[in-house]
């Protein structure tokens, strides 16, 4: 494949590294002239000094024909611009732009970038995991329907333990898949299963629901 | 009108003080409070009015402290380009403001953003051209 990488500071530089490793053809565009040096003396000549945001440097590295592009500069504005002009310009199927607000997310994605990086939800995820009382935690994003898909813990003293789940109130776009008991029997849930203290219920929610869902699971609002 | 303008720069403040002086209602946004100083001396315009905030115009909470959801016309006229045209599509496409006006310095840049629904001006066309006719080719 032929991929793009806007920005040649740590992120692109060892991305590069391992594309390179794996076979792909890399390209980085980088606006700073040291950094540039620094990339080709050590990877081969990948670097080409530009701005990654101008079109004629989009051009001259021929984005028409890149498979995708990689906008990890450290500022999200040009990382979106990056990823537009590669998409509306030079009709490269896929863009993914690293991005430091996760409040971006939402907005990236509805203006045409496929994918989307944050490292701090990336970190923010794996403190949700370490913290065993954080009852929600997100395992997975579906890209198209824009579902994802969670893990609530029923914490000690829930107000639903040994409750039935036909009479909880979960929010109608949600949906049970898995509960991982603490006896490490994983089941389906039907309307008759019982909520049992340490329950790990795997569901498949929205953004929208995933409060309420939360609620409903746990008897904390 | 309800204006926001995120850039409180040369461009930004006058148009800010020419808005205020015409009685809209205007909001103007910037990172730097020091920028302000521009929106007070004034010899040929009264005195300014309006609200001036210390925000990032790409954040969506500064935007809407500035009162984004009720604005009607929003100019986004910071220094960068792709601040601008960020500021302006959130502007657009979160917040639904019927009106959303870029600065884009680069020419190529400011096309294909027209063509994507942001009203873009590019400074560097317009003074170009102005600097030609006054040579008179």
């Amino acid at each position: 494949m032929y991929i793009i990488i806007i920005g040649g500071g740590r992120v692109g530089y060892y991305l590069t590294k391992t594309l390179l490793d794996e076979g792909h053809e890399v390209l980085i565009v980088e606006k700073n002239a040291n950094y540039c040096e620094t990339i080709n003396n050590e990877l081969g000549t990948v670097c080409i000094q530009g701005d990654g945001c101008e079109t004629a440097t989009l051009a001259e590295v021929g984005t028409e024909r890149a498979d995708m592009l990689v906008a990890v500069t450290g500022e999200d504005q040009d990382n979106l611009v990056a990823c537009q002009l590669a998409k509306h310009k030079f009709n490269v199927q896929r863009t993914i732009a690293r991005i430091r607000n996760p409040q971006n997310e939402v907005l990236f994605k509805k203006l045409g970038v496929d994918v989307t990086v944050s490292s701090t939800n990336v970190i923010l995820e794996y403190i949700e995991e370490d913290v065993p009382t954080h009852p929600l935690t997100h395992l997975l994003a579906i890209e198209d329907s824009g579902e994802e898909v969670v893990e609530i813990r029923i914490p000690p003293g829930a107000k639903t333990i040994g409750k039935l789940l036909r009479h909880l109130d979960i929010p109608e776009g949600s949906k049970l898949a898995l509960v991982i008991s603490t006896s490490k029997r994983t089941h389906i849930p039907t309307k008759n299963t019982v909520i049992k203290e340490g329950d790990r219920i795997i569901a498949i929610t929205t953004q929208k629901e995933e409060k309420a869902l939360r609620a409903a699971l746990t008897g904390d609002q | 009108m309800k204006v926001l303008i995120v850039g409180c720069g040369r461009v930004g403040a006058l148009l800010a003080r020419k808005l205020d002086a015409e009685g809209h209602e205007v909001t103007i946004l910037d990172n730097d409070a020091y920028s302000f100083r521009r929106l007070k001396f004034s010899p040929d315009l009264p005195e300014f009015r309006g609200t001036a905030l210390r925000g990032n115009g790409i954040d969506e909470e500064a935007l809407v402290r500035a009162g984004i959801k009720t604005t009607d016309v929003f100019f986004a006229l910071t220094q960068g380009d792709n601040r601008n045209i960020m500021a302006c599509q959130i502007a657009k496409h979160t917040f639904n403001v019927p009106r959303t006006i870029c600065r884009i310095y680069d020419p190529l840049r400011q096309e294909l953003y027209n063509t994507l629904g942001i009203e873009a001006i590019s400074p560097t066309t317009i003074i170009t051209d102005i600097l030609k006719e006054m040579m008179g080719s």
